[in-house]
């Protein structure tokens, strides 16, 4: 099913080649971010660490809910990553 | 015509400092790597490529890599893992490229090796393997439990050391298949037992011109030295004004002459002692110190220097350089005689290195 994926502005200007909204084919988060990386090498792995899991100060809501890498996604939901507010 | 720059990782990016080819002003860049966190920046003159080791609060670690003198960046962290079942990396602490080869340092304590440039990286397993992982454990400093110093030797590929606080130094003759503990008459002052096979909290390590069996180590419990590639150190702190410090820098051509910068005690603030800025040098391998403040501040400077944050270039007199956890850089073009605060307001820094540019 296509899902459209939001990523930050940060990760954009950090890996040549990505959108902040693209459109991918995915079942779950997981496949979602897999499919980007497929497209743009990198973005897995600023996004997940070993577990897998997400990273710590990464956010990923689908549909406004907050989400994990087995979150199931429906045709056409939106799956926004947002860097948590931390830091200083 | 050859121009000196001086690569500065901070907390919050790395920035490029541009001395010309007289090293008497210094142009300043925007910050780089995106603003991320950077604790170590490297220069391969084999490839011209810069690297910058850093960890980003949100995305993880990553070893960025500059061809252009850091107009543009690229970077990567494929295979920089211990696995799913492993710990995760936050960070990588130095990058060093060697014999073709990129090696780069992390947290938690480990050592990882590229030989494609940077793009995906393999762990040299034999270091985490070392027996004293296990027993009596490694346990970490207050900067965390990281491999932050990586010395190759110039001239044999497959001799290295490796220093990690708070575990020690350690050596391969074998590319890494096979690591030994060098600590010997280092002291762990900190422990119960003052003298351990490893937990030593080494802080930097550095080679004499020169001289590869010839080594010196800014350590928590003093300032050593060894002629034997680090079998066995030596304690030159005597007539320092602290035993405590992180940085130390060799000279580029006479091994024995290096630069310190203590620290007040690690229970009592780790800055400047008395809120005077000092640089120490020894020209007699550590047998004597003098103490060069000259143009640094002698008032409330209540100043830290950490770990990376001090290099020599090549230049003759040397420049010797050093940045603050407070964002000054400081340089000296006479061998630490006299001082002079080239950049102010940086981000804390964590890395500073000097290199020749054609």
């Amino acid at each position: 099913m296509t899902v459209t994926v939001i990523l930050p502005r940060s990760l954009v200007s950090l890996i040549p080649g990505t959108e902040r909204t693209t459109k991918v084919d995915a079942a779950t988060v997981r496949e979602a971010i897999d499919q980007l990386d497929q497209l743009t090498p990198g973005v897995r792995n600023r996004l997940v660490d070993s577990g897998p899991v997400l990273r710590e100060h990464i956010n990923v809501f689908v549909d406004g809910t907050q989400a994990s890498l087995d979150t199931p996604l429906r045709a056409d939901s939106t799956v926004h990553v947002i860097p948590a507010v931390s830091g200083g | 015509m050859t121009r000196t720059l001086l690569l500065v990782g901070t907390r919050k990016g790395a920035f490029i400092l541009d001395g010309g080819s007289d090293r008497r002003s210094w142009a300043i860049s925007e910050p780089l790597c995106e603003g991320w966190p950077i604790h170590d920046l490297q220069w391969d003159p084999a490839t011209r490529s810069i690297y910058a080791g850093a960890g980003s609060p949100w995305f993880g670690a990553a070893v960025f890599r500059s061809d252009d003198l850091g107009t543009t960046w690229t970077h990567s962290s494929e295979g920089l893992t211990y696995g799913d079942d492993g710990p995760k990396i936050p960070a990588v602490w130095n990058v060093t490229p060697a014999n073709g080869s990129i090696y780069a340092g992390v947290e938690p304590a480990g050592l990882f090796r590229s030989d494609d440039g940077g793009a995906t990286w393999s762990h040299v397993k034999a270091l985490r393997d070392h027996p004293s992982r296990q027993d009596p454990g490694w346990q970490p400093g207050a900067g965390g439990l990281i491999c932050h110093t990586i010395v190759p030797h110039p001239t044999v590929p497959e001799k290295m050391w490796v220093a990690i606080s708070a575990v020690g130094t350690f050596a391969t003759a074998d590319g890494g298949a096979t690591w030994e503990a060098r600590n010997r008459g280092v002291a762990a002052c900190f422990l119960p037992d003052p003298h351990p096979e490893t937990g030593q909290c080494v802080h930097k390590l550095v080679m004499a011109a020169g001289e590869p069996d010839s080594l010196y180590q800014q350590n928590h419990c003093g300032v050593y030295r060894s002629r034997d590639a680090g079998v066995s150190w030596e304690d030159i702190s005597a007539g320092l004004s602290s035993e405590f410090g992180f940085v130390i820098g060799t000279h580029p051509r006479d091994a024995a002459t290096a630069w310190v910068i203590p620290l007040s005690n690690p229970e009592e603030g780790r800055y400047a002692p008395d809120g005077a800025l000092a640089v120490w040098r020894t020209r007699d391998r550590g047998d004597h110190w003098e103490r060069q403040a000259t143009g640094l501040p002698q008032d409330h400077a209540f100043v830290g220097v950490l770990r990376e944050a001090l290099s020599v270039d090549r230049g003759n007199p040397a420049g010797v350089y050093f940045g603050t956890s407070t964002g000054q850089l400081y340089s000296s073009t006479d061998e630490g005689a006299s001082w002079e605060r080239i950049a102010d307001n940086l981000p804390p820094i964590w890395g500073v290195q000097a290199v020749e540019v054609d």
